[in-house]
């Protein structure tokens, strides 16, 4: 048979019978642009050479010639479906550098924040799981309760998505009343929701035969990867940044661990949900614990580093003094370097920052979790089915922002 | 297993060889370019010292130092003591070669293509080393402090949008 | 009981007019653009060609709250060769460029593009080497819909900014010459 002249198949595909696939970069199944050339023999994916970088916006370049404070819209913008925690993360970051301690309350405010995140993080990957495998039912249940926590971020901080929330040191306003409700309702409703989610897939016969055993990753070659997060969790490994190295006093916290055994798409999925039932009682046990302490501190006492509350400004000498120097970016910054990680829902997010004292970082780098466990598709996908391939891409949950940076 | 420690053995085993820092709590260690493969097997491989998971692999670019331009920083960490500490390995600019790590951390694949990506590091022995964020064709290393944020053939703005000066005369010279 | 029947009514539900035109026993004559016009606009099928936040904020509008699919957008096709509208939410980098224009130019007649977003329209808050400056570098825009990322209702806005002008174009825009050499400077054939 002659080879079609429109056709340009792969060198010796041919006598291999294998077909080139390109699964490109834009594609329903793939939540994000990446591309994956894959050459498959009937079903079965023999290899994939993956590309990345469409969308790649130069964070670290950007980072050098912005002021601290102006870096947290572009750190929202690296895992956009739990922003809040990245924004907390830099603002860790600085204030470790700086040397600022945060009060309690600022403490536990900021872990229900964070804990937020993590749930509007993997109710969106365990509901593109379910949509992955044809249950769309789950998907548009489950976003009615992300509009919710849309909700409660846009009493905190006024935005739903891209929060920029917090500043150094705490956060630019106090909770009021009406986010106290929307999380108590929130608290109230989502339990019985997410039962019934878990209803839908968790002992489904479909579900469960199409995802197990598909895309299994074990303990060794992930951390021999350097995954982290929900995915080495569910190869069996339990290590959380939240209790390796806590921050944010989450040490003050009592909540579990789940682990998984085989890594495959199902323990992946499992291990979400039940860090979103964790997740819910950190955020109840936050909110026990705030009824003990000062309703009206919301930030630490660092004036040179934490903009002023515009009555001060317009009164006193030294606020509009500090004010003026942190808008112009002329605070001092102690020159140094420092890591700190903290737990995303992809796992650890690290931040690199060098400081020469002057009003941009040297260099920041994000160590960015989604980048560094992409690398271990291919591996995974080997011998497996066209459709377990689909389904292993999305369990894993890359987000595309933070692929590329 | 304190910092203390683990600079002990390092000093017993590669000698003068290293400079120690610990800046907020991590220990980082600066090692001569080619010895950076040896320090990271050693750290793997001593029992009480098992630093087997890479978290973390940059670049830090310092076009004042001459001869030591480009560093490339790696991230350890022992996860069963918990321990974490940070090793610095520094190289010219002109000849930017350092051994990949690729052996130790198969997840330093990715990690090291980013790096030569952005800055043009070298990695002798890397399986497969190309761009990897940017375009294939771009011909310049873009995190290098010399080269500008924008786009430099960029027709639609110019410096002077950007704050740096452009068509307004800074010097005498530029006055003609 | 009075005729029509008309239950429900309240000032929030909209009635939009009919088109002008010439009524009579059981038919309605009006000019062909404006039926099509009508038509056109009602169903319009979007592809999503979400690449980042603008992405999630999309996939909201789709979900229950902020329902995109009681103004016609019920079924998103993620063929090029199905849709009409194409909505291009979130960073476009160069890299991506030439395929975003590959899709557009798979896209059959009549087409539409919404840019969503700030990243979309002009390049957003990355103005670095690597992003695209606003999609209407490589392809023909006709909404703008700013923000970043611009609320559902946002969105929901510049759709119905575009159903404005799908109800109104004319049935001879994409055969006349100004479009044919708005093509030209794109270089799409």
């Amino acid at each position: 048979m002659t080879e079609p002249q429109h056709i340009k198949l792969a060198d010796e595909s041919l006598a291999k019978q294998s077909t080139t696939l390109n699964l490109g970069p834009t594609h329903p199944a793939t939540h994000g642009v990446f591309q994956n050339v894959l050459e498959v023999d009937g079903e079965r994916v023999l290899r994939t050479e993956p590309t990345i970088g469409y969308i790649h916006r130069a964070f670290e370049k950007i980072a050098e010639r912005r002021p601290y404070y102006q870096i947290t819209p572009l750190t929202d913008r690296l895992n956009y479906c739990s922003a809040p925690i990245n924004n907390i993360g830099w603002h860790l970051t600085v204030e470790k550098l700086l040397g600022i301690t945060t009060p309690k309350r600022v403490d536990y405010l900021r872990v229900i924040v964070m804990e937020l995140a993590r749930i509007a993080d993997h109710l969106v990957c365990n509901s593109v799981i379910g949509v992955d495998t044809g249950a769309l039912t789950g998907f548009t249940y489950v976003f009615q309760y992300r509009e919710k926590i849309y909700e409660i971020f846009e009493e905190i901080c006024g935005a739903r998505l891209t929060t920029n929330m917090g500043r150094f040191g705490g956060f630019e306003r106090n909770f009021t009343q009406a986010a106290w409700d929307k999380l108590d309702d929130f608290m109230a409703t989502l339990p019985k929701a997410f039962k019934e989610f878990e209803d839908l897939l968790n002992r489904n016969r479909i579900f469960m035969e199409r995802c197990m055993g598909a895309g299994p990753l074990t303990a060794e070659m992930a951390l021999a990867y350097s995954v982290t997060g929900p995915n080495l969790r569910a190869a069996g490994v339990d290590y959380d940044v939240r209790v390796a190295n806590p921050y944010s006093s989450y040490e003050d916290f009592d909540f579990k661990i789940p682990v998984g055994t085989t890594g495959d798409v199902y323990d992946r999925f499992m291990v979400r949900n039940l860090e979103v039932w964790e997740s819910m009682g950190i955020i109840s046990q936050a909110i026990e614990k705030l009824k003990d302490l000062d309703p009206s501190v919301y930030h630490a006492d660092v004036p040179e580093f934490y903009l002023p509350d515009k009555h001060k400004v317009y009164t006193q000498m030294e606020a509009l003094i500090y004010h003026f120097k942190i808008i112009m970016g002329e605070t001092e910054i102690l020159p140094g370097e420092v890591y700190h990680a903290v737990e995303g829902g992809n796992g650890e997010v690290g931040y690199y920052l060098i400081s020469d004292g002057g009003r941009a970082p040297y260099r920041l780098h994000f160590r960015r979790p989604c980048f560094i466990y992409y690398q271990v598709y291919p591996e995974i996908i080997k011998n497996g089915l066209l459709s377990d391939a689909i389904v292993t891409l999305s369990s894993l949950n890359v987000i595309a922002g933070e692929l590329d940076a | 297993m304190t910092n203390e420690k683990i600079r002990e053995q390092l000093t017993e085993k590669f000698g003068e060889q290293l400079s120690f820092e610990t800046p907020y709590g991590m220990l980082s260690v600066t090692a001569p370019a080619d010895q950076n493969l040896k320090v990271l097997q050693f750290l793997f491989d001593t029992e009480e010292l098992g630093f087997r998971f890479l978290t973390d692999l940059t670049a830090v670019h310092y076009p004042d130092r001459n001869g030591k331009e480009l560093v490339i920083v790696y991230h350890l960490h022992n996860l069963f003591e918990n321990v974490r500490m940070r090793v610095k390995v520094a190289v010219p600019v002109e000849k930017p070669d350092v051994f990949t790590a690729t052996s130790l951390f198969p997840g330093a694949n990715w990690m090291e293509r980013e790096t030569y990506d952005f800055y043009g590091v070298n990695f002798v022995g890397h399986p497969d080393l190309r761009r990897i964020l940017n375009a294939d064709e771009m011909d310049y290393f873009p995190l290098r402090k010399e080269y500008t944020l924008e786009d430099p053939k960029r027709t639609d703005k110019d410096d002077e949008m950007f704050g740096r000066g452009g068509k307004i005369a800074t010097t005498v010279s530029d006055v003609k | 009981m009075p005729r029509p029947v008309q239950y429900n009514t309240n000032e929030k539900v909209k009635f939009v007019d009919l088109p002008q035109g010439y009524a009579g026993e059981g038919f309605y004559a009006t000019s062909f653009d404006k039926v099509v016009g009508l038509a056109r606009k009602n169903s319009l099928w979007p592809l999503p060609f979400a690449t980042s936040c603008c992405g999630i904020e999309f996939m909201a509008t789709m979900g229950s709250n902020y329902d995109l699919a009681r103004f016609g957008s019920e079924r998103m096709g993620f063929t090029p060769r199905q849709c009409d509208m194409l909505l291009v939410a979130g960073t476009i980098s160069k890299k991506l460029g030439p395929i975003l224009r590959q899709v557009y130019v798979q896209m059959a007649e009549p087409r539409w593009v919404v840019a969503i977003g700030a990243c979309a329209s002009s390049g957003g808050i990355f103005d670095s080497y690597s992003v695209l400056q606003g999609i209407d570098q490589v392809i023909p825009v006709d909404v703008y819909v700013p923000g970043c990322p611009p609320r559902p209702e946002g969105i929901i806005d510049g759709i119905l900014k575009l159903q404005e002008l799908v109800g109104n174009e004319s049935l001879r825009r994409r055969t006349s010459d100004q479009y044919k050499s708005l093509m030209e400077s794109y270089g799409i054939q």
